[in-house]
C-alpha cells in the first residue's frame, strides 16, 4: 500500500512543469553518458566487428545468434500478417526492425515474445526452443519486451513497479509470502537493485510516486528500467520513442545504447529512420509480413527493395549526403 | 414515529450477525476486485455452496459440524476452479457474466426437485446449527447495552464471525504487504505488463479467486449458523450486489474497507427498512429500500468511486 | 454534469412513478383480503372473457385445504399454510354449459408445487363446448408433433430473446458498456402495454404496443443523454459504468416492484385461443403471430444495419471506434440512436414476453441472463451473432424441458453459456482479438 509520508498527489499542471525540468536534466545526463564514457565506442565497434563478415541479405546467418526464427507466420483471417522465412539476431548488438505501417514488425514481436500465437513456425532463443511457451515463461527465460503503449502500473509506485520485475522471488509464492522473515532479506536486495536502476535512469526522485503521475517519457524510462530488473539477455523495445516528447528522445536513445553497451542484446521496432540509422548495429526491414532486406545502416540506405517498400508511404529514407 | 426503536434496531444491525457475515464475504470480494481486478459478480455462489456444504453434511448426512465446514471449504474451492479455469484467460467482463450465471444456475439447481433428496429443494434445509449452538458459551437470554440488543445465539454468531473477519483482514494485510500482493496488484493494473515481467498472471488470478471464494464460503457457513434453515432463494443475485455496495462504500483495495462498508450498509439498510415501514405502512417498503440501495450504488460510483477510505486522487489514475 | 445526472434520476423516478401509479389499481384487485404467505391462484377465462362463479378446491394428499370461487374478473386465490405439493380441482358442474375443459381430465391439476412466499399459478384451459383439443384432430401425430411444438415454442422464445439482445449487443459494440439495466427496459415495456391495454385503459393492443415501444425507446434515449453520455465525457471507466448500470437496474427493478407489486399479470389479449392445426402441428394464432412478427422485426433490423447510413455507421462504430470517428461519423448521434432503437426493441420484446408468459416485476431480469447467454454465444458485439445466439438459447431452454424439469429451463440455457466460454469464448460469429 502506499507509504504514509507520500506527498499529496501533484495535479496535472504541476506534473507537466515538473517533468519538463526533469527532461532537461535527462538531456544533460545523456550528454554526460555519450561524451564521457569511452567504452560505449568500444562496445559499438565490437558489435560492428562481429557483424562485419555477415552478408547483407535476408535470412543471413550470424556468428553468434541469440535469436533464430524459422518459418514464423501469423495469419489473421485472410491476411498473412507475418511470414518470416529465416531471421537471426546477433548477440550483443542493437538490432532494429523497420518497415512501413502494417509490415508485420509488431506482430512478429508479439509472436516471438509469446503474446500472440503463430500460425506456424518455430524460434530458438539462447539455443532453446520457444514455440508454445507462455509469455511469462519466455520472459523468465530472459527475453523481455516493452509495449508501444506504455504499461506503467499506474496505482503502484515507481519502486513497486521496479521490484515487481525481479524474478525468483520467494515472497511471490503464497505460503512463504505470509512469513516475512523468509523473504525480507531478498526483498531488501531487490530494493537496492531497483534503487540503483532508478538512479541510473534518472528516476530516483520519483521513487515513491505513483507511476500514474509520471510523464509519458518518464513512463517509457520506467518501463525500460523495469524490464532490466528481469535481467534479460534480450530486451525487445516496441516503438520506445512513440508518444515521447522529442526533446526526450535523445536521452532515451542514450539509455538504449547504454543497455547494449552493458551487454544486453536489444531489438527495437521503430518508425523514425533517423533514429534507427544513428544507433543501430544491424537493421532488418519488413514489408508485407516478410523480411525484404537486412544489413548495416549503410547497406539499408542503398537497398533498392527498402526504398521501394517505403515509396508512397509517409516517410522517405534520409539521404546519404545528410551526414 | 418511533425514532428510538428505529435507531435501536439500526444500531443493533450495524454490528449484528448479518453485518459480520456480509463483511466476511466482502473481504473475499475485495481480494477479487479490489486487489486483483477480477469482476466477480457471483460471490453469492460461494456463499451458497458454503452454506449448503455444511448444511447437507450436517442435516442430510448427519456428519459433525467440523466435517461440514471442511466440505463447505472444499466446495468453495471447487466452484472457484470450475469458474476460474475457463474464464480467467478471457477478458474481465466474461468473468462477470459467467459468475453471475453460475450463481443463478446453482440456485436454480439447488431449488429444483432434482436435488431435493439432498438439499430438500425449495422446502428449506435445516436445522443446520444445532451443534454450533451447543458450543455457545453465552448463557441463554437477551442481552442489552444501551441501544444494542441481541439474543445469546446472535451474540455467539457475532463473536465467531467478527473473529473470522478480523483473521481474514490480518491475512489480507500479510498477503498484500508481501511480494505476492505486489504481483496481485500488478495484475489489477495491467495483466500484460505483469506477464511481460514473467509473472504467471493466470495462476495468481486463480489463487485470488480460490482464496476470496473460500472467504465467501465461510460467510455462507456463518449465514446458515445464524438462520438455521436455509432456502436456495436466500442466495439470489441481490446478495452479490449488496456485497459490491459494501465493498465500494468502504473503498475497494483497502484492507478494512469491507468492514467499514458492511457496518455503514447495515445501519442504513436497517434504518431505511424501519423508517420507510413507518412512513408507508402496508406498502412494499422492502422493495423501496432496495431501490434506494441501487441509487446509492449509482451515486457512489459516479461521485465517489474510491469509497470512504479510498484516495480519490489514486482512483483518478485508473486508466480503464 | 451533476445537475444533468440529478435531472436524469428525477426523470427516471417520475417515469417509474407514472408507470406505477397507473398500475396500482390493477394490483389491488386480485388479492381480496390479507395476502397469505403462499397460495395458488388463477383466472378462469373462456374464449369470450372471464368466467364468474366457478368453484375451485385445493387438496393435499386427498385432504381439502381450502376452496374459492372465481370473481367477476375470473380470478381466484386459495391460501395454503405451507409450501408443498397440492392438487387443485375445478368443479365442472359450476362451469357454464357453453364451456368445457380443453383437455379431458383437465379438471384436476395434481403435483402443483408451491414454493415459500410464492403464489403458484393453476391454469384450466377452457374452450367452447364441442371444441375440445381431442375433437379437432390435432391431438394425433404423437412424438413428432410434440417435438415440433417444442421447436416452435423454442423458436418463439429465442426470437423474443433475440429482439431484446440486439440492443444489448449494439450498446456493447458501440460504447463498450455491458448494460445491466437492459432487462428493466424489457419490464417497463411490458408494464406500459399492460397499463394501456389491460389495467387502466383498455386501448387497442396494437396502440398499447406502439406506445410501449416509443416509451421505452425514449427512456433509452433519456438514459443515454442524461447518464451515460455525461459519464463518458467525464472519462469514467467502463468497469465503473458497468457497476453504475447494476445500480440503475436495482433501482428501476425495485421501483417497479414497489408500485406494481410482485404478482404476475396477464394481458387481456393473452386469452386462451383456439389452436390452429397446420399438418401435424398445432399452434395458437397468438404464438404464430409472435413468431412471424418477430422474424419480420429482426429482418427489418438486419436490413437497417446493412443498408441504411445509420445502420452502417453503427456497425462501423462497433467494429473500430477510432476509425469510425476518424472517418467523420458523428459518434454521439449514432450511440444515441443505438439506445433509442435498442430501447424500443427491448420494449417490444417485453410485450411479447409478457404475452407468452406473464407481466411481472423481474421478468426482464430473468431474461437478462439469457440475453447475455445469447450475446456471448453469438459473439460479443456482433448484432447478427446476438440474434443467432439468442435463438439457440431459446431452443436450448425449451428443449431441455423435454428431458428435464421445466423449472430448470433457464439454468440449462446458462449452462450452455458457461460451456461456450470453455470451448469457443469468441462465440459463433465473433473473431479473436489481437493481443499485445
Amino acid at each position: 500500500m502506499r507509504s504514509a509520508d507520500r506527498n499529496p498527489g501533484p495535479r496535472a499542471g504541476a506534473t507537466a512543469a515538473q517533468s519538463e525540468s526533469v527532461d532537461e536534466s535527462i538531456a544533460q545526463e545523456r550528454e554526460r553518458v555519450l561524451h564521457h564514457e569511452q567504452e560505449q565506442d568500444l562496445a559499438a565497434s565490437a558489435a560492428a566487428q562481429a557483424l562485419a563478415s555477415v552478408a547483407a541479405e535476408p535470412g543471413s546467418s550470424k556468428p553468434d545468434p541469440i535469436l533464430v526464427a524459422k518459418k514464423v507466420s501469423r495469419r489473421f483471417g485472410g491476411l498473412l500478417a507475418v511470414d518470416v522465412e529465416h531471421l537471426e539476431v546477433q548477440r550483443g548488438t542493437l538490432t532494429a526492425l523497420i518497415g512501413p505501417n502494417g509490415a508485420g514488425k509488431s506482430t512478429f514481436f508479439n509472436v516471438v515474445s509469446g503474446f500472440d500465437k503463430p500460425t506456424s513456425g518455430t524460434w530458438r532463443f539462447n539455443g532453446r526452443e520457444m514455440a508454445g511457451l507462455s509469455a511469462n515463461r519466455i520472459a523468465r527465460l530472459g527475453m523481455v519486451r516493452t509495449f508501444q503503449l506504455t504499461k506503467a502500473l499506474t496505482r503502484m509506485t515507481a519502486l513497486e513497479n521496479m521490484m515487481l520485475g525481479a524474478t525468483d522471488q520467494l515472497g511471490e509464492h503464497f505460503l512463504p509470502s505470509l512469513i516475512r522473515p523468509l523473504w525480507r532479506a531478498q526483498d531488501k536486495q531487490i530494493e537496492v537493485r531497483a534503487d540503483n536502476l532508478l538512479e541510473h535512469f534518472n528516476l530516483a526522485h520519483m521513487r515513491d510516486q505513483f507511476a500514474g503521475t509520471m510523464s509519458g517519457g518518464q513512463r517509457k524510462l520506467l518501463e525500460m528500467a523495469r524490464a532490466m530488473m528481469v535481467q534479460p539477455d534480450l530486451l525487445m523495445l516496441d516503438e520506445p520513442m512513440a508518444g515521447v516528447n522529442p526533446a526526450l528522445t535523445q536521452s532515451l536513445l542514450g539509455h538504449i545504447q547504454a543497455l547494449r553497451d552493458g551487454g544486453t542484446t536489444v531489438i527495437l521496432v521503430e518508425h523514425d529512420m533517423d533514429v534507427i540509422m544513428s544507433i543501430s548495429d544491424w537493421i532488418v526491414c519488413f514489408a508485407e509480413g516478410r523480411v525484404i532486406a537486412e544489413g548495416r545502416p549503410d547497406d539499408i540506405r542503398s537497398n533498392q527493395a527498402v526504398v521501394d517498400a517505403y515509396l508512397g508511404s509517409q516517410r522517405a529514407l534520409p539521404r546519404k549526403q545528410e551526414e | 414515529m418511533d425514532w428510538v426503536g428505529i435507531f435501536s434496531s439500526a444500531l443493533s444491525d450495524m454490528i449484528g450477525p448479518f453485518a459480520a457475515i456480509y463483511a466476511l464475504a466482502a473481504v473475499g470480494l475485495n481480494l477479487h476486485f479490489g486487489y486483483t481486478g477480477l469482476l466477480n459478480f457471483g460471490q453469492v455462489a460461494f456463499m451458497l455452496v458454503g452454506a449448503y456444504g455444511v448444511g447437507v453434511a450436517v442435516v442430510t448426512f448427519s456428519l459433525s459440524l467440523w466435517w461440514g465446514i471442511l466440505v463447505a471449504i472444499l466446495a468453495s474451492v471447487v466452484v472457484a476452479l470450475i469458474l476460474g479455469i475457463p474464464t480467467l484467460r478471457l477478458r474481465g467482463d466474461y468473468l462477470a457474466i459467467a459468475t453471475i450465471a453460475a450463481g443463478e444456475v446453482l440456485r436454480l439447481f439447488f431449488n429444483s426437485t432434482y436435488t431435493e433428496p439432498v438439499t430438500n429443494g425449495a422446502f428449506g434445509l435445516g436445522p443446520t446449527n444445532n451443534e454450533f449452538n451447543a458450543l455457545n458459551p453465552i448463557p441463554n437470554g437477551t442481552y442489552q447495552l444501551g441501544p444494542f440488543q441481541y439474543t445469546s445465539s446472535a451474540l455467539w454468531v457475532m463473536l465467531v464471525t467478527w473473529s473470522l473477519v478480523a483473521l481474514a483482514c490480518v491475512l489480507v494485510f500479510l498477503l498484500m504487504r508481501s511480494p505476492w500482493g505486489r504481483v496481485l496488484r500488478s495484475v489489477r493494473e495491467d495483466e500484460l505488463a505483469a506477464r511481460s515481467l514473467g509473472k504467471s498472471v493466470y495462476g495468481y488470478k486463480l489463487q485470488s479467486l480460490v482464496l476470496g471464494g473460500v472467504l465467501g464460503g465461510l460467510a455462507g457457513v456463518m449465514y446458515t449458523m445464524d438462520i438455521s434453515t436455509q432456502f436456495p432463494n436466500n442466495f439470489d443475485p441481490k446478495v452479490t450486489f449488496y456485497l459490491w455496495v459494501i465493498m465500494t462504500l468502504g473503498g475497494a483495495g483497502r484492507i478494512i474497507g469491507p468492514v467499514v462498508g458492511a457496518v455503514i450498509f447495515w445501519f442504513l439498510f436497517s434504518f431505511l427498512g424501519a423508517f420507510l415501514g413507518e412512513l408507508f405502512p402496508g406498502a412494499n417498503t422492502g422493495a423501496a429500500r432496495i431501490a434506494i440501495v441501487g441509487l446509492i450504488l449509482m451515486l457512489l460510483m459516479v461521485f465517489r468511486p474510491a469509497g470512504i477510505l479510498g484516495d480519490p486522487e489514486e482512483m483518478r489514475l485508473e486508466v480503464r | 454534469m451533476r445537475t444533468r445526472l440529478i435531472a436524469t434520476v428525477l426523470a427516471t423516478v417520475l417515469i417509474s412513478l407514472l408507470v406505477a401509479f397507473t398500475a396500482a389499481p390493477a394490483s389491488a384487485s386480485p388479492t381480496p383480503g390479507a395476502k397469505p404467505d403462499q397460495g395458488i391462484t388463477g383466472t378462469i377465462r373462456g374464449p369470450d372473457g372471464p368466467v364468474e362463479g366457478v368453484m375451485i378446491t385445493v387438496l393435499q394428499d386427498g385432504t381439502p385445504i381450502g376452496g374459492a370461487t372465481s370473481a367477476a374478473d375470473g380470478k381466484w386465490l386459495v391460501g395454503v399454510p405451507k409450501p408443498g405439493v397440492y392438487q387443485v380441482t375445478l368443479d365442472v358442474k359450476t362451469l357454464p354449459t357453453t364451456l368445457q375443459l380443453r383437455n379431458p381430465g383437465g379438471e384436476t391439476l395434481s403435483n402443483l408445487r408451491v414454493q415459500p412466499d410464492a403464489v403458484k399459478f393453476a391454469i384450466f384451459p377452457l374452450v367452447k363446448a364441442g371444441e375440445g383439443a381431442g375433437s379437432g384432430g390435432g391431438g394425433g401425430g404423437g412424438q413428432l408433433a410434440y417435438l415440433v411444438s417444442v421447436l416452435l415454442s423454442g423458436l418463439e422464445f429465442g426470437l423474443i430473446i433475440a429482439m431484446t439482445a440486439v440492443g444489448l449487443s449494439l450498446i456493447f459494440g458501440t460504447t463498450g458498456l455491458i448494460n445491466f439495466a437492459h432487462g428493466e427496459l424489457v419490464t417497463i415495456g411490458a408494464v406500459i402495454a399492460y397499463i394501456l391495454g389491460t389495467s387502466l385503459f383498455q386501448w387497442p393492443f396494437i396502440i398499447a404496443i406502439i406506445l410501449a415501444i416509443v416509451g421505452v425507446g425514449l427512456l433509452g434515449g433519456i438514459i443515454e443523454l442524461g447518464l451515460w453520455r455525461p459519464l463518458r465525457k467525464r472519462g469514467v471507466g467502463l468497469i465503473q459504468m458497468f457497476i453504475i448500470s447494476i445500480g440503475l437496474a436495482l433501482f428501476l427493478r425495485h421501483t417497479i416492484l414497489f408500485f406494481f407489486g410482485s404478482q404476475r399479470e396477464q394481458y387481456l389479449q393473452a386469452t386462451t385461443q383456439t389452436q390452429l392445426t397446420l399438418g401435424p402441428v398445432t399452434i395458437s394464432p397468438r404464438d404464430l403471430i409472435i413468431i412471424v412478427f418477430s422474424i419480420l422485426v429482426l429482418v427489418g433490423v438486419a436490413v437497417m444495419l446493412q443498408r441504411t447510413r445509420m445502420g452502417k455507421a453503427m456497425r462501423a462504430l462497433a467494429d473500430n471506434r477510432d476509425l469510425a470517428e476518424a472517418s467523420g461519423i458523428d459518434v454521439d448521434r449514432v450511440i444515441r440512436n443505438v439506445w433509442i432503437i435498442g430501447g424500443g426493441l427491448a420494449g417490444l420484446g417485453g410485450v411479447l414476453f409478457g404475452l407468452t408468459s406473464a407481466v411481472y416485476w423481474d421478468m426482464g431480469f430473468n431474461l437478462l441472463l439469457l440475453m447475455f447467454a445469447g450475446v456471448i454465444l453469438g459473439g460479443l458485439g456482433s448484432a447478427y451473432g446476438a440474434m443467432l445466439g439468442s435463438i439457440v438459447v431459446g431452443l436450448v431452454a425449451q428443449f431441455s424441458t423435454v428431458w428435464f424439469p421445466a423449472e430448470l429451463e433457464y439454468a440449462w440455457a446458462m449452462l450452455v453459456l458457461i460451456g461456450v466460454l470453455l470451448v469457443r469464448p469468441q462465440g459463433i460469429l465473433g473473431k479473436l482479438q489481437r493481443a499485445g
